[in-house]
């Protein structure tokens, strides 16, 4: 029971986001200590082991049994097997660089072989292992098909299909103007990018760390932290009212969570200066405007001169700008999820009159 | 009775699973379809892989660092796999569905207790779920090798709207049972639209768009209403994301996958370390 309630704890948002970031970039600090065989299989055999005696909680079982929440179980082990898979071979790359050695590619590379045998039978391969995978899941597990649709009612949570769970977890956070359309719209505008703002030219086609050190924690600290962890986040710990549920909790519909939030604008006229808050919206949220305006205008030449001053020497300033631009909206979400934990923050500019609130 | 023997023997020496083999190969029809046989030598190994529309995706020769699992991690061919498997059953669906709000619920209702050995909208629900995880980690997989890079930079780009496509594609397909998951799911999913800045009714700027007292953007000239068909999901809603679903999004997917493929060979093939 202690450990049950333990694990409820620390699983809430801000504890677990906050955690698995530091480990992320920890872990990308010292690699070598990280990504070897040894600690990949105890974290396996631990995750194997947590689901393994957890399914035996019942509340824990329904939500992870659910059918369209099989696939995300399958997938909270491939994304982790896969970083730490594609890492170990970064570390592997890594330390053949320093001694000199060929990559592990390399060594391979100019070899050509016959398309017909060495890829077509391992394609062949491939398609029957995933046919009869296919085919076994869909023998063993029933496609979900609730009550037919009632415009009248509406399920409690109602969530949205599984990979936008992330944008919806967003929502917490900023209106949906933010997280359902300008950043899906900035994440899409920002991968397309990379090619473009990536002027390293290490690093291609091979597994390596050390070369690309920059991109590939900017990379995943938004792939794994900000979509996967999102995502997961949203389709477990997520229950009745979008309110939080640690693993073992029973989705309670009634379960209350004080709504104590307060606007900027609020903590600076009422509580800082002693006034009211002024009639006129673009005076009241000044400083919300200026706040918003000063991180994304003052930060780039700041860091232009500053902490990425290599970049813009070797990016220009077209490349650069559009770089932190895309930069700080991705780190928007973060500094807005701090705000909220510390702060209770709602809104930095609130006009809801005009559905303009960041 | 010695002739009889031999004669067996012949016979049966003629009927061998060996010998029937090769009067197949050699018969007009059978050279006709294939016309390399079977490669046994490297000579026909080549040929072969030029003679062969399906084939001749990939060049004769590959890299052996690129073809390697540990590389390539197979992720872009399970997700073409996946499509494919995805068009296959998903037109046996249609041959038992029709979108209509009168018997979209039964028809898929029947699919699971009436038709045949009726597991292909299960294939069809979890091979939509592994493709988009599939999908994913290739773009994982592309990002941790660096393969966007020049000469690469156009198709990581076709293949950032190819991710999009399949997430459109899983979307509008997850309204067609009709069932309380799916309408609710598109609900909350749709509702984002209405807060499109300028261009939906709940969103930042939408009001100043307007003439005296018309407002140009209201709940029935939004982008929601676009999506939709209507102000909420019904009706029009179903058919709009039945053909889009079935028709519209695969025929654009399938149009950027031939770029996509292509321009894996014209840019140098699987990546490697130069």
């Amino acid at each position: 029971m202690f450990i049950k309630d333990f694990i409820n704890a620390i699983t809430a948002p801000y504890f677990l986001i906050t955690a698995a970031a530091i480990l992320l970039l920890v872990s990308l600090k010292y690699p070598d200590k990280f990504y070897t065989s040894k600690s990949g299989a105890i974290v396996f055999a631990c995750m194997f082991g947590f689901l393994g005696i957890s399914v035996l909680d019942p509340n824990f079982r329904l939500i992870v049994t659910k059918a369209d929440n099989v696939p995300i179980v399958g997938m909270l082990f491939l994304v982790p097997f896969f970083t730490w898979f594609a890492l170990r071979e970064a570390v592997r790359n890594d330390k053949r660089i320093a001694e000199g050695k060929p990559l592990v590619e390399q060594e391979e590379t100019a070899d050509k072989v016959l398309t017909w045998p060495d890829l077509v039978y391992t394609e062949l391969i491939c398609m029957v292992v995933l046919t009869v995978v296919l085919i076994g899941w869909s023998m063993a597990l029933q496609a979900p098909l609730e009550e037919p649709a009632n415009p009248s009612s509406s399920p409690n949570p109602s969530k949205a299909p599984w990979y936008f769970l992330g944008l919806q977890e967003m929502l917490v956070y900023f209106d949906p103007w933010l997280a359902g359309v300008v950043f899906p719209g900035l994440i899409i505008v920002g991968l397309m990018a990379i090619p473009y703002i990536d002027t390293n030219p290490k690093g291609n086609g091979y597994f390596t760390l050390r070369e690309r050190r920059w991109e590939i924690t900017t990379f995943l600290f938004g792939f794994l932290i900000l979509w996967i962890l999102l995502v997961i986040l949203g389709t477990f710990l997520r229950g009745p009212n979008w309110n939080f549920f640690g693993p073992y909790e029973f989705w309670d519909i009634h379960k209350l969570e004080a709504l104590v939030n307060v606007n900027l604008s609020e903590y600076i006229w009422v509580k800082g200066l002693g006034m009211g808050l002024p009639k006129n919206p673009i005076i009241r949220e000044i400083f919300g405007f200026l706040v918003v305006l000063g991180y994304f205008l003052l930060i780039p030449p700041l860091l232009a001169k500053t902490w990425l001053k290599r970049f813009y020497q070797t990016l220009g300033p077209i490349r650069f700008h559009v770089m932190t631009f895309l930069l700080l909206a991705m780190t928007a979400l973060p500094i807005k999820m701090v705000l909220r934990w510390l702060f209770n923050l709602k809104y930095i500019i609130g006009i809801p009159e005009y559905f303009f609130n960041i | 009775m010695a002739n009889f023997k031999d004669w067996l023997k012949e016979t049966f020496k003629a009927l061998s699973p060996a010998r029937v083999g090769e009067y197949i190969q050699e018969s007009q029809v059978y050279r006709s379809i294939f016309r390399v046989g079977v490669p046994d030598s490297d000579r026909k190994r080549m040929l072969v892989m030029l003679g062969n529309v399906f084939l001749h995706l990939h060049p004769v020769k590959v890299r052996k660092s690129g073809i390697r699992m540990r590389y390539t991690w197979c992720m872009g061919g399970i997700t073409f796999f996946l499509f494919l498997s995805l068009t296959f059953t998903g037109l046996l669906l249609m041959f038992y569905y029709r979108p209509t709000l009168e018997y979209a619920y039964v028809d898929i209702r029947d699919l699971r207790e009436q038709v045949p050995l009726g597991i292909m909208r299960e294939i069809h629900r979890w091979g939509a779920h592994a493709m988009v995880i599939a999908v994913w980690l290739h773009m994982y997989r592309v990002f941790m090798t660096g393969s966007y890079k020049p000469p690469r930079e156009f198709n990581w780009n076709v293949g950032v709207i190819l991710l999009v496509l399949t997430l459109l594609l899983s979307f509008t397909g997850y309204l067609l049972p009709w069932d309380q998951l799916a309408i609710w799911a598109i609900t909350v999913g749709s509702n984002m639209a209405r807060a499109t800045p300028f261009a939906g009714h709940e969103g930042p700027g939408s009001a100043l768009l307007k003439l005296g007292d018309i407002a140009f953007v209201n709940n029935q000239s939004d982008m929601r209403f676009a999506l939709l068909g209507g102000r909420f999901v019904g009706e029009a809603a179903l058919l709009r994301f039945y053909v889009l679903h079935c028709v519209g999004l695969p025929l654009v997917a399938g149009f950027l996958m031939a770029i996509h493929f292509w321009r894996i060979r014209r840019d140098g093939g699987i990546s490697g370390p130069l």
